[in-house]
């Protein structure tokens, strides 16, 4: 077992998984806040970010759906060690993680059903980049209107159309973490074309 | 931490990463119920388990923590799970609502408005605003599903035909950003028009009933009515005994045998702040004192 394997999870648990999950929560009652969020030093391709989110949130009761790059034997060693969580495939998750192209298609995740509809996945989308400019967003958490640099439009205007199902979506980049929760209405930047 | 036998904030890892994990699902879907597997507190159902609970799974070593029970800071309720979190999360505590990062609540909402950087956590008995107009788990669940809300603005319609007005003082009925409708816990209606629009995060936590949902801030929050029978937010019609407020939430003391009375705010803190202040009431010395 590879010592990169052992190494990378929270240094003090409880403390660090309780500053980790505030900073978590606070993205998701404020859509398009941009946080930092740290503690965790996971292998690569994944980012301190999304290993932090995963430390706080997974363990042998969350199914977790690794796509893309981040389905390496690095990644999965690691994940199993410090959570436990049993891998499974896009449909079966109640977590996922990957880049927005390789989580695609949003139609395999679970949106909940009309009685149950917190039973729905929330997608971790790794990010080159996450900063609070580009696709504006209004709705509850937000005062005004809020911006966050979306991948695309059209696809969270879609899942918005389904609430109160839905999918949720935690957005990381290194240390940075903003979130966008099913309820937030979104809309392409003042000036840009309208989206298809 | 003086007890160092209890993990911090006295529950397991597990459960608090359950309990996070339906804190941020209550607060995707504003108003919704989403169950969750409350544990056993070393306190008795009804005393705040499902508030306890919630409050462990947010707490940091960095916060401020207060604890209400109708307003006040110095009751046993109050007290005794402000202590607990003190010796098992080794929490700073406080009493004054606007150096508090975290407020636990037993029906009230403080008088003082909260901030961006506070969290609001409700406890509550029966989450369930149909249940007692449906006991069956079931039926209501599916009554939330098609938004099929009739049977509430029923009972309110009952209340006008018995009583000329909405009867229904505390525990009064919200709709949520127009979709789910909620049991704010039993606060006062006085408290129903602060719930919309509050800058800090509101979380509810039932520990008998395993539900726990949430406000995120700035959500849209509006109490059932009708347009002949508008919603009024009501309180006692006095001036506060104490301090003289004349905008706060009142409690009726009975003084003496001879049924004497008095009104003072509900809110200790913020009672107290306005005495220091220099706000006389007439119960305590001031103008118009017997």
């Amino acid at each position: 077992m590879q010592a990169e394997t052992l190494s990378g999870g929270f240094a003090d648990p409880a403390i660090a998984a309780s500053y980790a999950f505030r900073t978590v929560m606070e993205a998701m009652a404020r859509p398009g806040t941009v946080r930092e969020i740290a503690g965790a030093a996971p292998p690569a391709p994944l980012s301190p970010a999304a290993g932090a989110v995963l430390l706080t949130l997974c363990d042998t009761e969350t199914p977790v759906y690794l796509a893309g790059a981040a389905n390496c034997d690095a990644v999965r060693a690691w994940l199993a060690f410090h959570t436990g969580a049993p891998l499974v495939g896009a449909s079966h998750c109640m977590f996922a993680l990957g880049t927005w192209e390789a989580l695609a298609p949003l139609s395999e995740y679970s949106i909940g059903s009309s009685e149950y509809p917190d039973r729905s996945a929330t997608l971790i989308v790794e990010c080159p980049a996450l900063d609070a400019s580009g696709a504006v967003l209004t709705g509850p958490g937000i005062q005004t209107e809020a911006s966050l640099s979306l991948p695309e439009v059209a696809a969270f205007r879609a899942n918005r159309r389904l609430f109160p199902l839905g999918l949720d979506f935690l957005f990381t980049s290194g240390d940075r973490i903003a979130a966008l929760p099913r309820s937030t209405q979104v809309s392409a930047p003042m000036g840009a074309a309208q989206v298809s | 931490m003086t007890d160092q036998a209890y993990n911090f904030a006295y529950l397991d890892e597990q459960t608090k990463r359950m309990i996070r994990r339906a804190i941020l699902k209550g607060l995707a879907i504003p108003g919704y119920q989403v169950p969750f597997a409350s544990r056993e507190m070393p306190m008795p159902y009804g005393w705040g388990t499902g508030g306890v609970q919630v409050s462990a799974a947010v707490l940091t070593p960095d916060d401020r923590f207060k604890v209400i029970d109708q307003g006040a800071d110095d009751t046993t309720n109050a007290v005794s799970i402000r202590s607990f979190f003190q010796r098992t999360a080794g929490v700073a505590t406080t009493t004054a609502t606007r150096e508090a990062t975290v407020i636990q609540t037993r029906h009230r909402i403080p008088e003082e408005p909260l901030t961006e950087g506070q969290i609001l956590v409700y406890q509550v008995p029966i989450p369930e605003p149909l249940r007692f107009l449906e006991p069956r788990e079931s039926e209501t669940r599916k009554m939330h599903s098609l938004e099929e809300y009739g049977l509430m603005h029923v009972k309110l319609y009952e209340d006008i035909s018995r009583h000329g007005h909405i009867a229904t003082s505390y525990a009064y009925p919200v709709k949520v950003e127009g979709r789910y409708v909620m049991d704010p816990s039993p606060i006062p209606k006085f408290d129903n028009p602060k719930l919309g629009d509050m800058a800090a995060i509101q979380l509810f936590g039932a520990g008998r009933e395993q539900r726990i949902y949430a406000l995120p801030p700035y959500t849209r929050v509006i109490s059932l009515d009708f347009e002949d029978h508008p919603f009024e937010p009501s309180k006692a019609d006095h001036p506060c005994g104490m301090c003289a407020a004349t905008d706060s939430y009142l409690d009726e003391l009975i003084v003496d045998d001879a049924g004497g009375r008095m009104f003072v705010c509900s809110d200790t803190d913020y009672c107290e702040a306005r005495q220091a202040a220099g706000h006389i009431g007439k119960d305590n010395g001031g103008k118009g004192a017997a």
